[in-house]
């Protein structure tokens, strides 16, 4: 049931500039597929302290990729600080937009890293008790 | 009218709960709830008569009457970080039952004298 | 549809007041999930899915990081001491009083103050902000997107997003370092 909801999490955050949705709730609908399995098997500690060091160091590389994809818009000649410089190709279709379905994904896993951190974070301080 | 009031009425019993709560949880609680509130109000603002959801089926029809986009856009990033808020203040409630032994604000006195 | 919106903030007025003075603390928790569930239910009659769609995963979430605080700890509420019980009762049963009074005095207060100033505020359901029509006229063919609200999010309001990605980022620190997961390990 859980690879469902993360598949159905992807398809949320991909489709954000067509259907309801975008990268924050595609984000939080992906952490919740992954709570979802911590809550019904059991906790190992080993085992999620170096899941929350992994999740935790994909939030980090999530907020530096948006970043770099903000800034770099700078050296492709466009004046601001947050254009949207890719072409914008016919609304309606999936590749359209320019950058935004970029920005979904990589806001989309930001926001399912560090959910995910703060739930893994209160799972061990239990086990560890 | 009566929504906007009714909207504040919730607010100010958020505020009561903050007051008045000697049990942390019960503070947590209440200091989410006001922000539950808040959210409310911005949408109920931009809510236009007879409007439809800010999604359009082609790129060149619009339709006439249309819900205000922008205070959604304010209010999807804030509902977010509430939770993160509420999470932070969670975590700092479990140290404080660990050292103390009880949720009880009026026996918390750490910082005082 | 103003009904049904009413019917829905007295749900959610009820709940918040049990949450309030229930005696066990998981009632008071399952209480605050009525007020979140009812939440969706009112950014769905206002037209707003990507808003029900995150306050429905978020008040999920919310409600399990609680439960698994209390379960950790203790569950029964503390027994509110009855003023006659306590010595010197009646000094400090003039200071309840008047502690109440305030509360109610500045209650009184803020209502007044917020029932006057939304009184020039048009009638509910005819507001306009003066981006509306440009965003909603011009926001497909600017910014490319369908979605009006993802359009505006990413593109119109770029800034805002950083600020939340980073309001967020210091959360989880903030977390992280309350319990002690980085740095130093106490010895306990």
């Amino acid at each position: 049931m859980a690879g469902i909801i993360f598949l159905y999490g992807v398809y949320v955050m991909l489709h954000g500039h067509l259907t309801p949705g975008g990268g924050f709730a595609g984000g939080t609908i992906v952490a919740g597929s992954f709570i979802l399995l911590i809550v019904a098997n059991g906790i190992r500690v080993f085992g999620l302290h170096r899941e929350e060091q992994l999740s935790s160091a994909v939030e980090s590389i999530a907020i530096l990729v948006f970043l770099l994809l903000a800034t770099a818009g700078l050296l492709t000649g466009a004046m601001w600080f947050f254009q949207n410089y890719m072409p914008h190709g016919t609304p309606g279709n999936l590749v359209s937009a320019g950058l935004i379905p970029v920005y979904n994904l990589v806001v989309g896993t930001e926001v399912a890293a560090a959910l995910l951190t703060i739930f893994l974070g209160f799972v061990i301080y239990k086990a560890e008790d | 009218m009566v929504l906007f009031i009714m909207c504040f009425i919730l607010f100010l019993v958020g505020l009561y709960g903050v007051i008045t709560r000697r049990n942390l949880i019960k503070i947590i609680i209440a200091l989410s709830i006001m922000e539950y509130s808040l959210n409310l109000f911005f949408i109920l603002i931009g809510y236009r008569k007879g409007g439809e959801i800010p999604i359009l089926k082609d790129a060149g029809t619009v339709p006439p009457v249309v819900v205000d986009p922008l205070p959604q856009a304010m209010i999807l990033t804030a509902i977010v970080i509430g939770l993160a808020t509420t999470a932070l203040l969670l975590a700092i409630a479990i140290r404080l039952y660990r050292k103390y032994k009880t949720f009880d604000v009026s026996g918390i006195n750490a910082l005082k004298g | 549809m103003e009904e049904a919106l009413l019917f829905i903030l007295i749900i959610m007025l009820a709940g918040a007041l049990y949450a309030l003075y229930a005696k066990d603390l998981l009632s008071a928790v399952v209480s605050y999930g009525i007020v979140g569930f009812a939440l969706v239910i009112a950014f769905l009659l206002l037209q707003a899915p990507d808003l029900a769609i995150v306050q429905v995963v978020v008040e999920t979430i919310s409600l399990v990081i609680m439960i698994s605080v209390l379960i950790i700890s203790t569950r029964e509420d503390l027994q509110e001491t009855p003023v006659a019980k306590i010595k010197g009762a009646s000094y400090i049963q003039f200071r309840h009083m008047m502690y109440v009074a305030a509360a109610l005095v500045i209650t009184g207060l803020f209502l007044y103050f917020f029932v006057a100033s939304t009184a020039m505020l048009p009638a509910f359901g005819e507001h306009q902000t003066r981006m509306a029509t440009e965003y909603v006229q011009h926001g497909a063919e600017k910014t490319g997107a369908i979605n009006l609200v993802t359009g505006i999010v990413f593109d119109f309001r770029g800034y805002d997003t950083l600020g939340e990605a980073t309001v967020l980022f210091t959360a989880v620190i903030g977390v992280l370092a309350m319990l002690r997961l980085v740095g130093k390990k106490e010895e306990l």
